[in-house]
This record gives C-alpha cells, structure tokens and sequence, in this order.
C-alpha cells in the first residue's frame, strides 16, 4: 500500500462526500421549487433557506475536480474525457442554476421568475442526475483502452449503472432537501417535509442502497461491509428519527448513510479509481493515475492547513444563519425602476 | 472532424467569456472593500449608498463569473485529456488550492455579506467583504501560477514522459507570474475605475437634465435635492465621488499596465522570442518598432513573412522596449524559426497517438493576424480608457457634468474599453503561445514542453465538443444579454437599487443600520 496516494484517494472521497452532503439538500431544495412549493413566497422561503450557503457548497465539487487532477492526473483526465457528454449535461445545469438563484429576485415579471423557476428546478435535478451518473459509472468502470482512452463513440459509457447512479443522487438530494427544509424552515415547507420523509424516506434512498450495495457485491470487503451495515443504520435511525418529529436526528441520519455508503463505494474500489470494463489491466489505480510523491506531499500539507480552516467558517456561516425561515421574514420583492 | 480545431475554439470562446466577469469582479471587490471600509470609519451617509449600489452590481456579475468558472475546472480533462496527464502533476496543484483556499473563502463570505447587512456586527461585516475580495484576488495568483506555467514552465523535470513538480516555491514565484499578477489585477482595477466614471457621469448627468443640480457662472456645480432621499445632496455626493474613484483608479491602473506591460514584453523576447517577434511583425532582425504593418496578400492564406509590409515603422524603439537601448537588434521571425525546427523538429512525431496529425509540418509561428493585433488593440483600448478616465476628470473638476447627451454617451461606452483591452490581450498572449500548450523553458528546462496538437483527448470525437461548444455558446449568450439587461437595469436604478428604503415614504432613521428592527431579513432572493 501506497501511503500518499491512498491518503490522496481518502481525501477526495471525502471531497466527494461534502459535496453531496452539502450540495445534496441545495440540490434538493432546487427540485422542490417546483416540486413542491406552490406559491410565491414559499419558493422564496425555500430559495432563501439555501441562499446564504448554495455557492460555498458547490465548490466541494470545484474541490474534488481540482484535487483529483493535481492528485490523480491521469483519473482527472480519463473520466472526465470519457463521460464527456454527461459531465456537459452537468456543467449546462450547474450553469443555468447558480444564475437563476441570483437573477431570479431581480426580474420583474411573474413570466420571468417562472422561467427562473424552471432553470433552477430543472439545473438541479440534471446536475443531480448527470453527477450521480458519472460517481456510479466511475465505480464500476469505463470502456477504457490501455492509454487510458474511452473507446467506441461518444455513449459508450451508457449502462444500467449511470441510470441507477443518477436516480440515486437525486433520490438523496431529495431526501437531504426535505430534511434539510424541516430544519430551517417554520410553517408549510417544515410539515411537508417531515411529511415525506415520515412515509418516503426509504425510497428516496433505495437508488443509493442498490448502487452501494452493486459496488460491494462486486468487489467484496470486510471493510465495506461493515461500512454498508453502518449506513444502513444511519438509513433506520433517519426514518424513526423522521416519524418521531426529530429533526436534527433525521438530517443526521441522512448524513450518516452519504458518508458512510459512499465510504462503502470507494473502500471496495481501492486500489482501482477508475476500472476499465474491456480489460482489469487497464483499470486506473491509485498508483498508476497518482502525481508524484513531491506533489501529493505539498499537497497534503496544503490541506492539512486549509481544509480545517474551511469547515471552520463554514461552519460559522451555518451558525450565523441558524435561524429558522418563514414566511413572515422575507420582505418584500424590490422592484428597481429608473430614478 | 478535427477534434483539435474545436476543442481550441471552445477553450477560447469560454475562457474570453469567463474573463469579461473575471476583471470586474476582481477590480470592483476591491473598489467595494474601499467604499465599506470608507462607510466605516467616517460613517458618511453616500458610503454607504455606494457600497450597496455597487454591491449590487457586483453580485449581478459576480455570479456569472462563479456560473462559467466551473467550466473551467473540467474542462482541462474533457478536452484536453493528454495536456491533463502531460503536466497534472504541476499543473493541477495551484488549480487545487485556488478551490481550497481561494474559492471556498470568496464563496462561503460572499454568501454572509449578501445576507449579513443588519444581521452580523458592522464591524465583522466589514471584515467579511475584506476576507471575500481577498479570495478572489488569491484565487487570481493560484490561476495566473498555472497559466505561467504554460509559458514558462519552471521547478520541472521530464520523468518518463510527463512534467512532474521539483520545485513548489519556483512554480509560484515564476518570474513570468511575478509579473503576470500585477499586470491583471491593474486590468482588472482598470475594468472598475471606468465602470464608476461611466455609470456615476450617468448619474450626473441625469441629475442635470431632471433640473436637480445647476452650474454657477465659473461653471461649478450647485447641488440641489429633489425633495426625495433618492435624488438629494447624498445622492449627488455619492455619484461624485464614485466619478472621481473610478477616474483617478483607471488613470493608475493603465498606468499599472503599461509599466507591467513593458516588462512582460521583456520577458516574452527572452521567453518566448517568437510570440514577440510576430506581435511585432518582425520578421526580420532588426531595431524598429512597427507602428503599422500590413499584409499584402500575396501568398493567399495566413499572413506570413512572405508578404507583410511594413508601412510605418519608428528605428529603434523596438530594441528600446526589448534591451532598453537603441541598438541591440531584436531576433526576427525569420532568424527564430530555423532555431526552433532545429530544437523541437519540423515535423510532429510519427506516433498513432497524434491520429490524423502525425507526422504532419510544424507551423511555428502563431497567426500573426491575431497577435499583431491582439497586441496593437490591447494597448489602443487600454490607451483609450486611460484617456477618457482623464478627459472625463478634467471635464468633471468642477463638481458635475455638463448638460450634454454626446459627452454622456461616449462616457458610458468607454466602460467598453478596458473589457476590450483585458480579451485582446489575453487572445494576444494564449494564441502567441501556439502551438504550443506549455512553451518550451529557452533558458533553462529545456525538455518539458508541448505541442498543442498532442493536447487533444484522443478519445472524445469532434462531434462531442462540437456539441458541447455549441450548448455553452448559445447559454453563454443568452446569459450575456441577460446580465447586461439587470446591469443597465440595476445601473438606472440608481442608489435606491441598492437601497430600496431610499424610496420608502416612511422617512428612516439612520441609526437603524446597526440594529435589525424586526424580524424580516433585510435581504432576501
């Protein structure tokens, strides 16, 4: 075993892991702006529920992309080449959903806030989709020659696992956006959400269970094993959690199963990062793809000292902003006309 | 389909695009943490009126910026698959930590400064703006250290056919980075200054033509008030200052750029001799500065040393710029090329991994259209913004502007300018740089180069990235029009866009901005 290079692929699956925690509920909350919320002023509740944090979120992604090129080139450069169409998929979604969040208070028509609307229930459901199915196909393997290139046309990554790994993380991000929603909210959106996942929950997550189990089945470990145990218990302690009303327990167990399940995924990968499906001796490994020792070195000393400071006020920005949201507090819409 | 011709196409288009938000974001953070920072310590009023207007502005655009940077994280591996493994083990680290420690400090405290007003300590506000705009000048160094790194690769060696990091300390003290940092962030400066002189003449001049402020006999201005906090003293105040901000920063921010400039020109005659050389049309060696050159067309194609023409021609300023003196001649396109054929060969390598392109002649001189020019336009438009910056203070002294539309509205579109000179000189600087992706060290690391052609990923077709080219042209320009519609939205709004209690009938008090009064966010999407 390889010391840097395995604490490298440690580290990016708990990249990987933040961002679907974090963006999971912003994601979610997307979705259920048109989802769920039927009037005004709740889209806006919801909207703002994620406003202050949304940006911050995504870039655990940003982190993930960049720490897997400077880590693991030759990863970076093989799955995002080979999934090129669904990582496009992703980035016109991602594209359309962080203007509309921004753009949408400042329009002036009902159509306009509509359209808005749609860009961003829409963005977030395709970025919710086009991701999971770019994780779950880079668990179980690429058409990849010997160089590392996907070979036979531009869909030949497309099978059974993309469309199950795409409804996974939206089945999460909706689960994650309702917990997350009977947390920060007061009112309708609070009810809904303990109401769903009251009598939902576990089919939310079902898509996430089949992926991370497929994944464990495939490459058998203790280790993932145990850790799909674990995350089946976050799963349970989540949906009692859900029916006796306790919020924070639910969200908790939510994250519980993410971490845990996604730990699971990436513990019966190792050593590959990026399987091959023509041939195992052209699967990525942790040693094959990584960058030098020198690199991963500063790398990690890098991390060591940011990544703290990062969870630390990120931390303090959920704290600053723990207040529950209703109705009640959100002013009303400006309008800008010429002076 | 050549993958390679539209992969080149797609990286220009959505790199230029991200770059028109880059700068004014960049440029306007920090005018903003000088307007907050002037709020806080005087406690005027039109401070205050500023930092939400212009925080307005900003965030309209600032989200354009975060929307189409995600493109580029990924697309390095989509794309450019071979450039990726080539030279990620450098490469990928400053791309790393600009998201570690630049991005999630530029996000997560923009996010708390949005929502913040009224909610958190004016004082732990004020430090949160700071913190923000310090992450996005940082995320600037940790990109520019990787961009230098292409035309100048430093603290590498070639291990079994990849550039792997020696040195970390010489990647991001580059010489070529040292000297890229200021010469951006004085572009980008220059992008906010004229924005603020343009938008505030606006302003100025509305106040004259709706009769609110008039000029005495000298020709100075009298403030009057409308009657309504909207349009009164502080309103004035607020717009005259914003005009003399953004006029005294575009003056020192072209003056930032030319001096910088000068010695990146420098720098490019060492490094990359031949980038100079064509931005010059030299194709000769020689001392002279063309002031024009032109193609007479005679060899049908490109434009190449066998037909430029020089019309107009200053002896000596060339060698001035390049060796400060009026002799040393300057290596001309004619004299470089044999030497580059002699170092990195004539023709690509024989290897079924260049597919199509193997084997095939090397074309080392970049499109001397593009590089004379993109040169020549940086500097005119830069020129031209400096030059309305100062004519605009001058006409300006007196306290406002005069009652005339033209003068308004040349104001207004020389806010164009800087955004011209910032995209021609950053196509200038990429496409001189062809064809290679990472420019061979002259002086030193001599193996550790690329050719462009080898970059492309072998296994994406021409039609995936013609689809994806097109999907993000078409949003980029729907988005564009957008932006700019909510910017001259925003921009006519004036200070009440910002401050929309500016227009309540209910008359504030305006102590209130410490004490959030009830229970309704003061901001909300």
């Amino acid at each position: 075993m390889e010391f840097l290079p395995t604490l490298w692929f440690i580290l990016i699956a708990v990249l990987w892991i933040g961002y679907l925690v974090l963006d999971g509920f912003d994601l979610g909350v997307g979705m259920l702006l048109k989802g769920w919320a039927k009037n005004e002023s709740q889209r806006r509740v919801l909207l703002n529920t994620i406003g202050p944090v949304w940006d911050g979120n995504e870039v655990w992604l940003v982190t993930a992309a960049g720490a897997t090129f400077a880590a693991f080139p030759h990863w970076y450069a093989s799955m995002f080449a080979g999934l090129y169409i669904p990582l496009t998929i992703a980035l016109l979604a991602l594209i359309l959903r962080a203007v509309s969040i921004e753009y949408r208070g400042k329009s002036h028509s009902q159509r306009a806030r509509n359209i808005w609307d749609w860009c961003m229930a829409g963005g977030s459901f395709f970025a919710a989709f086009a991701i999971g199915a770019m994780l779950a196909l880079t668990s179980t393997g690429l058409p990849l020659d010997e160089y590392g290139d996907r070979v036979g046309g531009p869909f030949a990554w497309f099978n059974g696992w993309a469309v199950i790994g795409g409804l996974s993380v939206v089945g999460v991000s909706l689960a994650m956006g309702w917990a997350f929603l009977s947390l920060k909210t007061l009112g309708a959106p609070r009810e809904a959400g303990n109401h769903h996942l009251r009598r939902y929950l576990p089919i939310y997550l079902l898509p996430a269970a089949i992926w991370v189990i497929g994944v464990v089945l495939r490459y058998p470990k203790v280790a993932s094993g145990g850790m799909v145990v674990l995350a089946a218990a976050g799963m349970i302690i989540s949906w009692f959690a859900s029916r006796q009303r306790k919020e924070g327990l639910t969200f908790t167990g939510m994250v519980i199963f993410v971490a845990l399940g996604v730990g699971a995924i990436f513990t019966s990968m190792y050593p590959n990062v990026l399987p091959s499906t023509i041939d195992a001796a052209y699967n990525l490994t942790v040693t094959s793809s990584s960058s030098s020792d020198y690199t991963l070195t500063i790398m990690a000393i890098v991390t060591a000292i940011f990544l703290p400071i990062v969870l630390a006020y990120s931390a303090w920005s959920y704290w600053m902003f723990r207040k529950r949201l209703g109705e009640q507090h959100i002013p009303e819409s400006a309008v800008v006309t010429p002076v | 389909m050549d993958p390679l011709e539209v992969a080149r196409w797609q990286f220009g288009i959505t790199t230029v695009y991200h770059f028109l938000m880059v700068p004014l974001t960049i440029g306007l953070g920090i005018v903003l943490v000088a307007m907050q920072s002037a709020w806080h310590r005087t406690g005027k009023e039109h401070y205050l009126r500023m930092t939400k207007f212009w925080g307005k502005i900003f965030m309209i655009n600032f989200i354009m910026g975060v929307a189409t940077g995600l493109v580029q994280e990924f697309q390095f591996g989509m794309a450019w698959s071979e450039y990726s493994r080539f030279v990620g083990d450098v490469f990928g680290a400053p791309l790393a930590m600009e998201a570690l420690i630049a991005f999630f400090l530029e996000s997560v405290f923009i996010g708390i400064w949005v929502f913040g007003w009224g909610r958190v300590n004016p004082r732990i506000h004020l430090a949160v703006l700071w913190l923000a705009v310090l992450g996005s000048v940082i995320s600037a160094y940790f990109i520019l250290a990787a961009n230098a790194f292409m035309q100048h690769p430093v603290g590498i060696e070639l291990v079994d056919g990849r550039a792997e990091m020696v040195d970390f300390w010489a990647v991001m003290t580059n010489p070529t980075l040292l000297i890229h940092f200021p010469h951006t962030i004085f572009g980008a400066l220059a992008v906010a200054g004229s924005m603020l002189l343009g938008i505030a003449w606006y302003h100025l001049w509305k106040r004259r033509k709706d009769g609110i402020d008039t000029v005495d006999e000298q020709g100075y201005v009298v403030v009057g008030s409308s009657g309504s906090k909207a349009r009164d003293e502080a309103d004035y105040r607020g717009w005259r200052s914003s005009f003399r901000w953004g006029g005294w920063i575009a003056i020192v921010a072209f003056l930032g750029t030319a001096f910088t400039g000068h010695t990146q020109a420098q720098m490019m005659i060492e490094q990359q001799p031949l980038k100079m050389a064509s931005a010059e049309a030299a194709c000769h060696d020689g001392t002279g500065f063309s002031v024009l050159s032109v193609a007479s067309g005679d060899s049908g194609g490109a434009t190449t040393c066998d037909d430029v023409v020089g019309v107009f021609e200053i002896p000596g300023l060339l060698s001035f710029l390049a060796h400060n003196d009026f002799t040393t001649p300057v290596e001309g396109v004619n004299t470089l090329i044999p030497k580059y054929e002699e170092a990195f060969g004539t023709h690509l390598p024989d290897d079924p991994r260049y597919g199509e392109r193997a084997g095939a002649e090397i074309e080392y001189l970049p499109i001397m259209e593009v590089t004379y020019w993109g040169f020549r336009l940086m500097i005119t438009f830069g020129g031209i913004a400096a030059l309305a910056a100062a004519i605009g203070l001058f006409i300006g002294r007196k306290g406002t502007v005069p009652y005339d539309k033209t003068l308004m509205n040349m104001a207004w579109l020389s806010i164009l300018a800087p955004f011209a000179a910032n995209s021609t000189g950053w196509i200038f600087t990429e496409m001189g740089r062809q064809p290679f992706t990472v420019a061979p060290n002259l002086n030193g690391i001599d193996q550790v180069w690329q050719f462009t052609a080898a970059a492309v990923s072998p296994g994406v077709s021409g039609e995936e990235i013609l689809f994806s080219l097109i999907a993000l042209t078409l949003i980029y320009a729907l988005l564009l029009v957008v932006e700019i519609v909510l910017l001259v939205r925003y921009t006519r709004g004036g200070h009440p866009a910002g401050m929309p209690e500016l227009l309540a009938d209910e008359q504030h008090d305006d102590d209130d901005r410490d004490k959030p009064s009830s229970d309704v966010l003061s901001f909300a999407y």
